[in-house]
């Protein structure tokens, strides 16, 4: 009867997180009937998961020690909203020892493994230790202080070597050092950053593989002492030691491997009593594997052991918490198929992969392959520089590795993301790259292969873009009309010159020329080719066109002067050229020019000088009244045309700011 | 409403041949229009735009809202004339930040934007439309002033004064129109792109606005040559007349333009401030496209405008739905009425069906006062060869009844839009409304005819005449020099029976494509509801 009274229904989950992960164990606690609570920083008042939780609370906080890492508020939610139940999801607090202990201390249900084991493993240091005790192979590591003699750690390790943090996790707080002086940089860096985003400066060097895979277990054990692998990810492809297209099963597994690296796995799990759903990572070489660390949480990239192995592994966390058993054993499990998945970024692939903040203006993931979307944004949603950038991952699984490779990138293609710089065109080029589809995927993959960073749009590819955002153009502007409405667009009865629309995209201005025949289609040049276009659908969100007897639709949006394009070959984004410069006087762009003509009586900047929006930059005089010329965004200033006494027309150029980049 | 039934066979020889011969008219004017955009020729644009001026076309396609129409007013004004095609000015209704203004330019190219008789007659015309239509007057002002050479000069001065009846002291009319405008409340805005000397600078300072750009605007009572002559000041024409000059010490400019983008930019900007509110009640009735394919107009008129035709089937491809609700279909069927709508403007429209008789002129004075009482303005569709004439015609009181319907035309206060589909003679013209009544608009098809009356009949009254003379004074009447003159008559009168010379001498708004009717019509309908469109009471008395 004790085994009957162990099984306990959640009720109410409060989870931990935000994002996609909140979506997605949302997904699965709805469909078992659990409610969901959502915490949220201020950013993320607006979120998707915010609304799609039954009830949500306000941390009141942004940056994530306010919001998403501050325990104390965490509970202080579960308190208010009635939850019997915690999922932290990844990251913030979920490999929290102490949290996960103050929310079984608080009454809770905590939806991972108990807080003594994630601390066993949760030092990095002790658990190489731990391995070395159960003769699972691992890479020499020093911990290092600040008495370390670094370069005789240094050398008993061998270079090249990482630097790690202890606690750490997602490639932060990691450095490779390849030589002897770049050592003691290297250290203190990552202890800086170690300090800063896991509250540990503690690090450690180990040695650095130069071509090794990244290949983790996922393990699942219950609170009955059964314990299961889902077999394994291969998660090599890597940039800023963050992973970002993620495989199951690894293409350099065999059976045999596979088999071995498992038991190795469940020996690990088996030693520290694990329940819940865990990942033990390895480093695999040919056949030789090393462990890594544990991953006492749900991993980012779970989705591709549920398609292959079709459970859902939030569901089963949330069994093992409720004290329901496996009720299923090693054997009964099985491979079908590949699946891969690709981590979308708001980041730029050509500016080393930087974050990129912003507005996802157009959001609309393809469902036309039927690949899984694990998101937690939507059409308007800000990237927030204060979190993870990821938009999405996509998951796409068919029975070959090489069709799962094809599925993921042409649904990556025909998704529409647009407004903030992303790294999708990088990870179609990864994904079609030869080298992928071979299986050569070691974690120094992105600089051998080196996938192109950004798609060039083929000539024709651009030419059909423009002649659909100009039909759109056109008809939104017909659309807009408040007088002549209903007269067929722009209708001559004399010879007049074309309509034009000018576009810019990078830093090519292409000039569109069109005019339109008796029969509702136009003609339209652009630069030496002609065009017939006939019009079948214009709408204001996009246009159905026939170009010389090609059709083909095209999602548009229009967003000041850009125009954001979803058609056959994918996001374009062109922006419009206006027919006439903006203002009278401000000719030059970030120029400041004189209202009025009068004397220069200060100037309050120097050139190189940022500025703020409404900082005087400096003052005039006319009219014996002071004029004060201020600054109306932030930026840098580039040039100073004038000097205190100079006598100034109305309208002559004061100084010239650099707008800040977005 | 009912739907108007077709009986035009598009497979039929004649609807081939009509077509094929429409077609050819259409070419033609295709090739005119090709000429006239040439402005001053090819020479004379390079010359422009190495000045960094636009051409005319240009401006006005960038003043205009992107996309919307324009309607070229006589843009084949001076055809067959020494000017250039199209006069050297341009005239048109269109649509500025959802304003549909009067736009009229000079063409720098064309004789430096002079004046002549044709283009004068031209902006006369379309100052007559902004004030009739309450549309704001945009001008785009560079003119090098009335044209000294003239038409005279050439060959021989005395014959050329013989020819002119006009005289200076007739002219300058269009500053009194500018002002008046403003007067009524129809606001006037001078963007000024190059000089606009002596009589030229009133063009500006008659204006509510005035726009001038930098380096470009030359405004002044007298050129640097004129000075010079008048007070033998040296004046430096920048300084004399310049925009920056205009708009900080005397104030005439007020907007200055750092160039010519800028200047229509700013033009933009002053009619969007407008707060532009049009008069009328604008389009009430479902707009949809004729039942009928407009194209089939280009089948429907044959070439000899003796062949008849119905102008229901003109009608049926026209207005919307090819809905017509005919008011008297029995009674005087040489005039067809009844109402209907264009793109949902409600209109009554009068067509012909044969010569007027007693019966459809009276049906015409009725069907007037009737749009009248209604506030429902007019559209008259030409194919008349007159009043119809004989003993008995005029026993019935022919000209009675003629007089009745042109005295309801002329003191009808609703719009009146003039078609000339066929033929237009003689007094038939007044009666349908033509160029002299009124009329806000009259456009004519490419293959209509419009005269005192047909060349035929013209050089066969002129015999009769002679011979008759001959006769009184006892003379032996020339038949074989008759015969010559007649030809010759006939032919010349055939040659200005056309429609397109009627377009040349500025005597319609311009010829359209048939197919453009429709559009045609009802951008002169929403031009006409810019103003009020009320309809009268008050007619001369005339004979029942």
């Amino acid at each position: 009867m004790a085994h009957v009274a162990a099984v306990q229904p959640i009720r109410r989950l409060l989870i931990a997180n935000r994002g996609e992960i909140a979506r997605r164990i949302q997904r699965t606690a709805h469909e078992m009937g659990i409610d969901t609570v959502a915490v949220y920083a201020d950013s993320d008042v607006s979120a998707p998961f915010v609304r799609e939780a039954d009830i949500a609370i306000a941390l009141n906080g942004n940056i994530p020690a306010a919001s998403y890492l501050d325990a104390s508020k965490v509970l202080e939610a579960c308190r208010r909203s009635g939850a019997d139940a915690v999922h932290p999801g990844y990251g913030f607090l979920s490999e929290n020892a102490d949290f996960a202990r103050s929310v079984v201390e608080a009454g809770l249900r905590w939806i991972g493994p108990t807080g003594e084991a994630i601390a066993a493993v949760g030092d990095k240091l002790a658990a190489k230790a731990l391995m070395r005790e159960l003769a699972v192979p691992t890479l020499p590591a020093i911990q290092v202080d600040d008495e370390t003699d670094l370069a005789a750690a240094a050398s008993e390790i061998g270079f090249p070597l990482l630097v790690k943090a202890a606690a750490g996790g997602g490639g932060r707080g990691m450095r490779i050092v390849q030589a002897g002086e770049d050592i003691a940089e290297a250290v203190s860096s990552a202890r800086r950053e170690a300090l800063s985003a896991f509250g540990d400066a503690t690090v450690f060097l180990e040695r650095w593989l130069t071509k090794p895979r990244h290949v983790e277990v996922q393990i699942l054990g219950d609170n009955h002492g059964n314990l299961v692998h889902l077999f394994e990810r291969e998660c090599s492809i890597q940039r800023r030691h963050q992973k970002i297209i993620e495989e199951a099963p690894s293409p350099a597994v065999d059976a045999a491997l596979r088999a071995r690296i498992g038991k190795a796995a469940l020996t690990v799990a088996r030693k520290i009593g694990y329940s819940s759903a865990g990942t033990v990572e390895f480093l695999l070489d040919g056949d030789d594997f090393w462990f890594l660390e544990v991953n006492t949480r749900l991993q980012v990239e779970h989705p591709v052991t549920e398609a292959v192995t079709g459970i859902d592994i939030v569901r089963e966390q949330i069994r093992i918490a409720e004290g329901e058993p496996l009720g299923y054993s090693q054997e009964d499990l099985s491979l079908n198929g590949h699946a891969i998945e690709a981590r979308l970024y708001a980041e730029d692939p050509v500016n080393d992969f930087l974050p990129a903040g912003g507005t996802v203006l157009e959001w609309q993931p393809d469902k036309s392959s039927g690949a899984r979307f694990d998101s937690g944004i939507e059409s308007g949603s800000e990237i927030s520089v204060n979190f993870d950038p990821m938009i999405a991952k996509v998951i796409a699984a068919a029975p070959s590795r090489r069709e799962a490779a094809s599925r993921l990138a042409r649904t990556l293609e025909r998704t529409r993301l647009q407004g903030v710089t992303n790294n999708r065109d990088f990870l179609v080029a990864a994904l079609r790259a030869s080298a992928f589809l071979r299986g050569d995927t070691t974690t120094d993959f992105i600089e051998r292969v080196g996938p192109g960073r950004k798609r060039v749009l083929t000539a024709i590819d651009l030419e059909d873009a423009l002649i659909a955002a100009t039909i759109y153009g056109q008809g939104r502007r017909r659309a807009k009309a408040t007088v002549l409405r209903n007269i067929p667009t722009g209708w001559r009865n004399s010879l007049m010159p074309p309509q034009t629309s000018r576009f810019r995209i990078d830093d090519a201005e292409m000039r569109v020329d069109y005019r339109s025949r008796r029969d509702g289609a136009f003609d339209v040049n652009i630069g030496e080719t002609s065009h017939v276009v006939r019009v079948f659908r214009q709408e204001l969100d996009g246009v159905d066109i026939e170009i010389d007897g090609q059709r083909f639709s095209a999602a548009i949006s229009q967003h000041g002067n850009r125009c954001l394009l979803h058609g056959p070959a994918g996001d374009v984004d062109l922006m419009e050229v206006p027919r006439f410069p903006t203002g009278a006087l401000a000719t030059v762009a970030g120029g400041l020019v004189a209202p009025m003509p009068g004397n220069v009586t200060s100037v309050r900047v120097a050139t190189g000088d940022s500025v703020s929006p409404g900082q005087l930059v400096l003052t005039l005089e006319a009219m014996k009244m002071e004029h004060r010329i201020i600054a109306e965004k932030s930026g840098r200033v580039s040039r100073i045309l004038v000097q205190p006494g100079d006598q100034v027309d109305n309208g002559a150029l004061l100084a010239v700011l650099e707008e800040d980049e977005q | 409403m009912a739907i108007l039934e077709s009986r035009l066979d598009v497979r039929s020889d004649a609807y081939r041949e009509n077509r094929a011969r429409m077609l050819d008219a259409l070419a033609q004017l295709d090739a005119l229009y090709g000429e006239a955009a040439q402005g001053g020729g090819e020479e004379a644009m390079a010359r422009l735009r190495s000045r960094d001026k636009m051409p005319l076309r240009e401006r006005i396609s960038l003043v205009l809202d992107r996309d919307s129409p324009f309607l070229e007013i006589s843009p084949l004004a001076a055809w067959r004339s020494n000017y250039a095609v199209g006069s050297g000015f341009i005239v048109g209704i269109g649509v500025i930040e959802n304003t549909e203004c009067l736009i009229l330019g000079h063409d720098p190219s064309v004789r430096a934007g002079a004046f002549n008789q044709f283009n004068s007659k031209k902006l006369m015309r379309g100052l007559e439309i902004a004030r009739e239509n309450r549309l704001p007057y945009v001008q785009f002002v560079e003119s090098a002033g009335a044209d000294l050479r003239g038409e005279g000069g050439r060959s021989d001065p005395e014959a050329s004064i013989r020819r002119e009846i006009t005289h200076f002291a007739e002219s300058g009319r269009l500053f009194y129109e500018i002002t008046e405008l403003s007067k009524m409340r129809i606001p006037t805005i001078s963007v000024v792109f190059g000089a606009s000397t002596a009589g030229g600078a009133y063009q500006p300072g008659m204006s509510d606005y005035n726009i001038f750009i930098k380096g470009q605007s030359r405004v002044a009572l007298g050129g640097p040559p004129l000075v010079k002559m008048a007070t033998g000041e040296d004046a430096d024409y920048e300084e004399l007349a310049g925009a920056d000059m205009h708009t900080r010490i005397s104030g005439l400019g007020d907007y200055l333009a750092q160039d010519e983008l800028d200047g229509i930019r700013m033009c933009r900007e002053v009619v969007a401030h407008l707060n532009w509110r049009k008069h009328g009640p604008g389009p009430t009735m479902p707009a949809d496209d004729p039942v009928y394919d407009p194209e089939e107009l280009l089948g429907i008129v044959n070439e000899n405008l003796r062949v008849p035709f119905d102008m229901r089937e003109v009608v049926a491809r026209v207005v919307d739905g090819s809905r017509f609700e005919e008011f008297k279909p029995l009674y005087g069927p040489t005039l067809i009425t009844g109402w209907t709508s264009i793109l949902g403007y409600p209109i009554g429209v009068l067509g012909n069906n044969g010569p007027l008789m007693s019966e459809s002129s009276e049906k015409g004075a009725q069907f007037i006062q009737l749009c009248n009482q209604i506030d429902v303005p007019m559209m008259f569709l030409h194919n008349i060869t007159g009043f119809i004439v004989g003993t008995d015609f005029e026993h019935q009181g022919i000209t009675k009844h003629g007089s009745k319907m042109i005295n309801a035309v002329a003191n009808s206060t609703v719009p009146h839009i003039s078609i000339i589909v066929g033929a237009s003679y003689g007094a038939g013209n007044y009666g349908m409304s033509g160029r002299a009544y009124g009329t806000r608009f009259s456009y004519t098809w490419p293959t209509a005819k419009i005269a005192v009356m047909g060349p035929k009949q013209m050089a066969g009254v002129m015999t009769i005449v002679q011979r008759a003379a001959a006769e009184r004074r006892g003379l032996e009447f020339d038949e074989e020099a008759n015969e010559r003159r007649a030809e010759t008559a006939e032919f010349w009168a055939e040659e200005r029976s056309k429609g397109l010379y009627a377009t040349s001498r500025v005597a319609d708004d311009g010829m359209i494509d048939p197919r453009d009717m429709r559009t045609v019509a009802a951008i002169s309908l929403s031009a006409c509801h810019s103003n009020k469109v009320e309809g009268t009471k008050e007619f001369g008395t005339w004979r029942m």
